[in-house]
Formats: C-alpha cells, structure tokens, sequence
C-alpha cells in the first residue's frame, strides 16, 4: 500500500517535469498558430459586444450615414417606462424557467429509462437526438402541421378519447399558445439534457450500487443517495445552460407564432429584433439587449448561489 | 406480493418507454406521413396516419418551386465552405489552447464560454454594423464570415479537448529529434486528431446547415436565401394551404441534418467529455 502511493507521487513529479519542459518548447512558436482564429473571433465577437454595450448609451438608428450621439442613460430611462417591453421581458423569464424545468424532468426521466436494460432501447436511443439534430425552423414547421387545428391528428385523438377542446388552434388560442410553446420547446431541449445526464449515470460505479443494494436501501433511496449526487453537477451546469439558451431562443418562436396571439408568445428576443429591424432604433434595441444580459446573469447568480447553498448545507 | 409488484412498475416503465417513443417520434412520422397526403385528402376533416393514397407529387411540386433547389444549394456552400475554414483555422488554435502558457489558455477557454452566454440580441447589432461597413450585406460570405465566428468556440473548445486527451511524449520525442512545431503538430498530432476533426468539422456543417437568426438578419433578396429561410418564408405565404409541400420540403431539408448528426453523435459526447473533464 505504502509502495504504490510512493509510485504515483514520483509519477506525479515526472509528470511535473515533463510539462515544464514542454511547455517550453510550445510558448515559442505556438502564438501564430492562434492569430487566424482570434483575429476574426476579436474583431467579429469581442469588438461587437463592446460595441453592442457602447450603443446602449447612444441614439444610434439605422441609417447608413446616421452620426450616433452619446446620450448617456436616456435609452435605458426610457426603457423604464416601456410596458410592452417589459411584458415581453416577463414572458421572456417564465418561459426560460418552465422550458428549463420541464425539459429536465423530461430529460432526466429519459436518462433514467435508457438507463436500464430494456426492450426498445436502440429506438428510443435514436429517437431521443433527433430533436437536436433537426433545424429549429424545420421543428416549427413539424409542430404547426401537427397542431393544425383542421388536419392535425390532435383532433382525432381528443374525439377517439372523448376529451373536450379537440377543435383548439393550439398556437392561435390566447390560453393555450404558451403552454403549448413551452412544451415544444422541452421538446426541443430534452436531447442535450438526457445525453449528459445518462453519460452521468454511466459513470457511476456498478459496485456502489450492489454496495447499497445489499445494505438494504430501497429504489427511492437508492435514488435519493446515490443517482442524485452523481448527477448533481452536470444538472446545475445544463439548468444554468439551459436558462441562457431559451431565454435568448429565437428561431423557433419566430416561426411558431411570431410573438402571437396577442403578445402571448411575444419573446423579448423577437421584440429586440423588431426594434432594431424593423423599427431601426439601434440605440434603444441595444439598451434591451444590455438589460437581458443583465436578466441572465442575474437568474445564473441566484440560481447558482443557491445552488451553492444547498451543497454547503449537505 | 413482490412479484405483482415489480410487475406492476415493470408496466408502468413501458407506459414510459411509449409515452416518450410517441412524444419523440409521431411529430416526425406525422409530417412525413402527411407529405405523402393529396391536397384533396388533406381537405378532409378526419385524417388517418397513414396515406390513404400515396401522393409522391408533392415532392416534384416542392423542388419545382423557384428557389427551393437554389436555397439548398447555398445552404449547402455556406455550410461546405464554413465548415472547411473554421476546421483550418480551429485546428492550430485549439492545439495551441491546449498546449500553451496556462494563463493564455485559461483566457482563451474563458472567453470561449464566455461567448456562449452572452444574447445574440446585443451583438447582433454592431455585427449588422460590421458587415455592412465590410459591403458584405445580403452576400452569403458576409453569411459565412459570421458563421465562422460563431462556430469557432466551439470548434476550438472540442479541438482542445481532443488535444488534451494525446499524451505529450510523443511530440515531446519529436522536439528532440529536431523536429520544428509545425512539423510537430503535422505529422504527429495531426493524425491522431483525425476522428475529433471529423466530428468537430461536421458539427461546424450541421450548425450551419441549420441557423435561422444570423441568415434572417444578414440576407434579404430570395435568391440568397438559405434553406431555412426559404421553407420559413414558404411556411408563412403559400404553406398553410399547400400543406404537402411544405411537409415534404421539411422533410427534405431534414434528412442532411440527421445522416450527419447520425455520423457524429458518438464522437460528439466523447469530445464534449474530454474538453471538460480535461480542464
């Protein structure tokens, strides 16, 4: 015992050794080789967000030769008062928390089913990318079919159940075009989630399983004990993703409902594009655009903080 | 009593295991099946699953349509033409991530997250701004010079994960033997890398394949229009009555996606696996 941990130290120190030395002989040339990728990284990715964070402070529009004043906060006072964009911003966050949740209770329930030795596995293993393989407007025009009010199988399936509602249009009804949206949108984000959770379970130790299994836990605790600590880590990086990632979504709702009926879908993604592309108010978009960075960074700190919290406390 | 038991969750497993299969799979049944359905099938108010009649014309009616065939085409050269530059370009960086200075290559990293989070919203505007001022509006290089960018995080991120995971003492026996770094990094990383860059370029072709926000912004006269564009647009005028083609058009676009996500997805978890266990 006392031998082997002396191998990996002196394993540990070769290993020192030999980084340092070739570390060495990387630094000398090896700056070239990153200048095609940070040139244009710098200037179409760096620049353009210092930028889109300068015009936030100016009445820029988008004419060719228009000449930006600075004006310092009047775009983000004037952002105040706008209800419209702040109905958006509320619409904005409780979609980003309801496809997050519901993406992860459907993610998490896949991953625990493709988990198991089961029949029909291959299927639902292929079945479960397919959502992240498709192009987002593909998925918009593959759910508007289906959820077409008049030869949408929907119908038929809510007469053969005999449910009520079968004639809603899903995505034109003021009750049900969010909802509906959010589900859609689940759709969409379940794949990411189930590989990486499922990818976690894999990793955990068949031993540790038989080990609680004879100590007597039941299925609920083996969950509790040994499932949920090891995919711990991984769910508060995908939530946290995940929150980014719908909060700015865009492509799927553009196409979906285009923010309709009525506003109901009206995410603040799209309303920053119609302010800056159609309305040409580079300025006050850009404003919008700071205010949303600061909304996802201030969800990530307290989701994340709490999260902390919690993992001090256990 | 056990055995009805386990019997009884062993059902409701299954209950799961269709719920999901259905959930996943009968959107994309049902749009196939519906782009084989005649416009007259389609006017009828109780449809069935599958075609009563196969009506394979909606096909030949959607690339008959002027521009479907020519969006394709362009989809198809943005994404060939970004996905081999982004590849060139990402190779050495990612290498160089991977094996450079720790400071260095923790900022680099850290931008590379960085920009996965921050809003489209707010740099989309001085890009628009940047492209312009470059005259490369309503061009599909401006389209592909934007979607090198957005690609190379990534790129260069799974890059440096497969760097990461080859050992030094090969190229560290290359250096002694005389060997210069470029000569290094070809003969000896470089093929060992060969698997990663496969997966890392055909993402790159697929995330470009199918962007919808970048191409909507940067492109505004129909025969620059990329595939998504195209079908989004059909969707909007003629596609709620001309039902079949739109299916069969989604349907069309979507096969490209799924062979190559098909080819990689194994790489793709191994790759995203070894970039962040190997921080």
């Amino acid at each position: 015992m006392k031998s082997a941990t002396r191998l990996k130290v002196q394993d540990g120190t070769i290993e020192k050794k030999r980084k340092k030395s070739s570390q060495k002989m990387y630094n000398r040339g090896a700056w070239i080789y990153a200048l095609p990728a940070f040139i244009p990284l710098v200037l179409f990715s760096v620049v353009p967000l210092a930028k889109g964070i300068w015009t936030a402070f100016t009445d820029l529009e988008a004419g060719l030769y228009f000449k930006p004043k600075f004006i310092w906060f009047d775009n983000f006072r004037r952002l105040l008062g706008d209800s419209l964009f702040w109905h958006s911003f509320n619409i904005g966050v409780i979609w980003a928390v309801s496809c997050t949740v519901l993406s992860l209770v459907l993610g998490f329930g896949l991953a625990l089913l493709l988990n198991q030795k089961l029949r029909f596995l291959g299927l639902m293993r292929v079945l479960s990318l397919v959502p992240w393989a498709m192009p987002p407007v593909i998925v918009a025009i593959m759910w508007s079919i289906l959820l077409n009010p008049a030869v949408g199988p929907i119908r038929g399936i809510f007469n053969f159940l005999h449910l009520p509602g079968g004639d809603t249009n899903w995505l034109a009804d003021f009750n049900t075009a969010f909802p509906t949206v959010v589900l859609i949108g689940a759709w969409v984000g379940m794949p990411i989630i189930t590989v990486s959770i499922l990818a976690a379970l894999q990793g955990i130790p068949q031993e540790i399983i038989e080990a609680a299994k004879i100590d007597g836990a039941s299925a609920v605790q083996r969950f509790r004990y040994v499932t949920l600590p090891a995919v711990r880590a991984i769910t508060t990086a995908l939530v946290a993703l995940n929150i980014i990632w719908n909060f700015n979504s865009f492509g799927l709702v553009f196409v979906l409902t285009a923010g309709g009926p009525g506003g109901k879908t009206f995410m603040p993604a799209l309303f920053v594009y119609n302010e800056s592309f159609k309305y040409g108010n580079f300025g006050y978009a850009a404003a919008m655009g700071v205010v949303m960075m600061l909304a996802v960074l201030a969800m990530l700190g307290v989701y994340l903080r709490a999260r902390g919290r919690q993992d001090k406390e256990s | 009593m056990k055995t009805k038991k386990i019997k009884f969750s062993l059902i409701m497993t299954y209950v799961a295991v269709i719920g999901y299969i259905i959930f996943l799979g009968f959107p994309f049944v049902w749009m196939f099946t519906t782009s084989l359905k005649s416009p007259m099938e389609l006017l009828s108010l109780d449809q069935s699953l599958i075609p009563k009649k196969f009506y394979w014309e909606n096909y030949s009616i959607i690339l008959n349509k002027r521009g479907l065939m020519h969006s394709a085409l362009n989809s198809l050269i943005v994404a060939l033409v970004t996905m081999v530059l982004t590849t060139i370009v990402a190779i050495p960086a990612g290498y160089a991530i991977a094996r450079l200075h720790k400071i260095f290559s923790r900022a680099a990293t850290g931008w590379i997250l960085v920009s996965q989070v921050f809003p489209l919203s707010l740099i989309i505007i001085p890009l628009f701004i940047a492209v312009r001022d470059l005259h490369l509006i309503d061009s599909i290089y401006g389209l592909i010079v934007v979607y090198i960018v957005v690609n190379l995080p990534f790129a260069l991120w799974m890059i440096r994960g497969y760097v990461v995971s080859i050992p030094t003492d090969l190229e560290e026996a290359g250096a002694t033997d005389g060997a210069s770094s470029f000569r290094i990094l070809r003969s000896i990383v470089l093929p060992l890398l060969v698997p990663g860059i496969i997966a890392t370029s055909l993402f790159t072709f697929l995330t470009s394949w199918n962007e919808f926000f970048f191409a909507l912004v940067l492109i505004q006269s129909t025969d620059k229009e990329t595939l998504p564009l195209n079908l989004a647009r059909f969707m909007g005028s003629e596609g709620q009555v001309l039902l079949g083609p739109l299916a069969a058009g989604a349907f069309l676009a979507t096969i490209p996606s799924l062979i190559v996500f098909g080819v990689i997805q194994r790489k793709l978890a191994g790759g995203l696996l070894a970039g962040a266990v190997k921080g």
